[in-house]
């Protein structure tokens, strides 16, 4: 059960293996959340490294499990294999995406439709999973990774930033309509996170650490938010971004 | 509640008093006897609960996924004056007890601070109130009970005919059965009306002294601490202490009312807003009412009359006065630490004091000796317990840190107000948890009785 101060004693992770979601659960496994799955494509090094990491901040039980978003017909085993585990799921954290390039997508869309299946389809298939699941046993809080390029899209990103559109639109519907079922979901919009998907690449400005993002993201748990963003000061960044005109637009998020 | 539950059963999404945790269940509304004695049949996978009127603060009255069993659309009492004794139905509340027997003569053995709870939640938490250094807590006064057990039976169960039962289910938390009746012996009153000594103490030291050498001196004490006051302030209180007047002090003292010395009619006066905005509870508005408060209380007064609500139940004025802390909600936490811990005391209230987190005033009690239960909460020495934002940055290991040095003084929290306990704290906060163990499995061998509560911490 999640706790009065928001703090979760299970936890799936889909997508086991990001940098935000290890540094969020070695947060929560800190304050006593005590069975991690970690959900992940690939099941050796790196997640069997965060497994003993998570171990070490406090958790007593962390398993691995196979997890392709890629392949939406093997997500109901995902699920289904997680609730064989932990019982009762008071927190899915949902960390998979790939954020590709522009120029790759532009010159193979088959590659866009790839990614936009990974970062959108397979949010809705493991949402929908996850809200059965949460119905059924009448409580839990969904964390929904999305990201400022959802709030407007970029020239220079603009596959991944839809792809994340849908997922923050989703995200809220599927909030509201979980409320009925005492459960609760957290929408993450972090700017530029400093993490292997982004490496080598010119950081945007208010860029963040995966550190600082589970932060806001535990923070969020215990305030009861709906949304955070990471750093907080782009919510009102975005506030002014979302209405600038297109020109200027055009010329801010240029990179 | 019994006025609003339209359907016999309904899907609902549950918190206790606190606002939070939430989680939905199927909530059944029995509304006769024969519908609480079924309320247990087929029941759900995720297994069933009693709820009365929602006012323990943390998870213990509602059950995600499963069934609530609302007990107070059955209502029945009896009053026996020659045995000096009250039988009621598990769902009837202290409020409506307290408007039949006041007028008639009687109180209610033991109140906490609100009027609003049932007989049954009384059982199921063992509650305490001002009086348990005198009459110890609430199923002390229990003679009986008819507790509904999973396998369908109502058992007539008395501290005689089965101890075990009997001690399992005060404070029990509701995992033993549904308690549909109970009979509990009511103390006469001459007077509704309460002879109130009043003490303000500059800090900690002062109000201890006090309770430890007055407290035997009254029926009911009670201080209320400032735990927002610093420096030579810390701890600063008020200590209220009293007994119902007698007849003749009334018409000493008593000036209008004593022509109608058992007159009793709580009123409600205000009702909290639907909406509050939230940081309305913020550090400078809560150390501003608490000082305002304290200045308010007078140093020292003796004798003063005051009515059975504005002495036991002053919260109870506002209805709702848990929506002020915003749909986040809050958390109370409530501990008790043996006289011999009074330093540990000393270090939670300082702990607490220099966290700077946003607390109305706290309430500190000394509680006389415990009870056979091996989940009743009071136990010899001191219990505090305070209100807390539940958003308040750094709470939740604030609280694991004061639970460890609670549980190493041999100390222990109240599982009526938890919400959020460490599970792996609660074999030492309660070393009898095992022998409960036995005789929950007994009435209960498959798991039937359950609660988020229980999730939570693994009672069972």
């Amino acid at each position: 059960m999640n706790d009065a101060t928001g703090i979760p004693q299970t936890a799936l992770v889909l997508g086991g293996t990001s940098e935000i979601a290890i540094a969020t659960m070695t947060r929560l496994a800190a304050r006593r959340c005590r069975h991690i799955v970690l959900a992940c494509r690939d099941t050796q090094g790196g997640a069997v490294a965060a497994a003993h990491s998570l171990r070490t901040a406090g958790a007593t039980q962390v398993d691995i499990i196979d997890f392709d978003a890629a392949d939406a017909t093997t997500h109901a085993a995902t699920i289904d294999a997680a609730t064989e585990l932990l019982g009762d799921i008071d927190m899915v954290l949902m960390a998979f995406g790939v954020l590709g390039n522009q120029a790759d997508f532009d010159a193979d869309p088959m590659a866009a439709v790839a990614a936009v299946n990974v970062n959108y389809t397979a949010a809705v298939s493991c949402g929908l999973l996850t809200a059965q699941v949460l119905r059924r046993q009448g409580h839990g809080t969904v964390v929904m990774l999305s990201s400022v390029a959802a709030e407007r899209a970029r020239a220079d990103n603009f596959v991944y930033g839809s792809s994340k559109a849908g997922l923050d639109a989703f995200s809220q519907g599927l909030s509201d309509s979980l409320v009925a079922a005492g459960a609760h979901v957290l929408v993450v919009r972090p700017g530029f996170v400093h993490t292997r998907m982004t490496a080598g690449m010119k950081p945007a400005p208010f860029s963040t650490t995966a550190d600082d993002v589970a932060d806001r993201i535990v923070r969020g748990l215990e305030t009861g938010a709906h949304v955070v963003w990471a750093p907080s000061v782009l919510r009102w960044v975005f506030t002014v971004m979302r209405h600038l005109p297109r020109g200027v637009w055009r010329k801010v998020s240029a990179r | 509640m019994a006025s609003i539950s339209p359907e016999p059963v309904a899907h609902r999404v549950l918190t206790g008093w606190g606002n939070t945790p939430r989680s939905s269940a199927t909530v059944m509304h029995p509304a006769t006897s024969g519908e609480m004695a079924a309320s247990l049949a087929d029941p759900p996978t995720r297994g069933v609960v009693a709820r009365g009127l929602g006012r323990s603060y943390g998870d213990a009255a509602q059950n995600a996924g499963g069934r609530v069993v609302d007990t107070t659309g059955v209502g029945r009492v009896e009053i026996d004056d020659a045995a000096g004794t009250v039988t009621a139905s598990g769902g009837t509340s202290l409020d409506d007890l307290m408007r039949i027997l006041v007028p008639r003569g009687r109180f209610v053995p033991v109140t906490p601070g609100t009027r609003f709870v049932t007989v049954g939640g009384a059982i199921a938490a063992d509650i305490h109130g001002k009086n348990h250094h005198k009459v110890g807590s609430w199923c002390e006064s229990v003679q009986s009970m008819r507790l509904l057990v999973p396998s369908g039976e109502i058992l007539e169960v008395t501290p005689q005919s089965d101890p075990d039962l009997f001690w399992a289910t005060a404070g029990g938390m509701g995992l033993t059965g549904i308690v549909t009746e109970a009979t509990f012996t009511c103390p006469a009153i001459e007077t509704s009306q309460v002879l109130v000594d009043t003490v303000r103490a500059a800090d900690l030291d002062a109000v201890m002294d006090a309770m430890v050498t007055g407290d035997h001196l009254y029926d009911y004490s009670v201080a209320w601490i400032d735990l927002m006051a610093t420096g030579m302030s810390m701890g600063r209180s008020v200590l209220t202490r009293g007994r119902f007047a007698r007849l003749d002090e009334l018409d000493e003292l008593g000036g209008a009312t004593s022509d109608r010395p058992l007159a009793y009619n709580p009123t409600v006066r205000l009702a909290a807003p639907p909406w509050v905005p939230p940081g309305l509870l913020n550090k400078l508005s809560v150390r501003a009412f608490n000082e305002l408060w304290f200045r308010r209380a007078p140093e020292h007064r003796s004798d003063e009359l005051q009515s059975i609500a504005a002495f036991f139940h002053p919260l109870d004025l506002m209805r709702g006065w848990n929506r002020i802390y915003g749909s986040r909600g809050f958390l109370q936490w409530q501990f008790v630490v043996p006289d011999e811990a009074h330093d540990t005391l000393r270090s939670v209230v300082g702990a607490l004091t220099e966290s700077g987190c946003t607390s109305f005033l706290a309430v500190l009690k000394r509680f006389g000796p415990g009870n056979a239960g091996p989940l009743s909460f009071p136990a010899p020495g001191w219990t505090l317990a305070l209100d807390i934002p539940a958003a308040v940055a750094g709470l939740g290991p604030l609280l694991d840190r004061l639970d460890v040095m609670v549980a190493d003084a041999g100390g222990r929290v109240y599982l009526a107000k938890d919400s959020r306990l460490d599970p792996t704290l609660l074999h030492q906060m309660y070393p009898r948890l095992d022998q409960w163990r036995q005789t929950q499995r007994r009435v209960d061998p498959d798991g039937v009785l359950t609660s988020d509560l229980n999730r939570r911490l693994g009672l069972t």
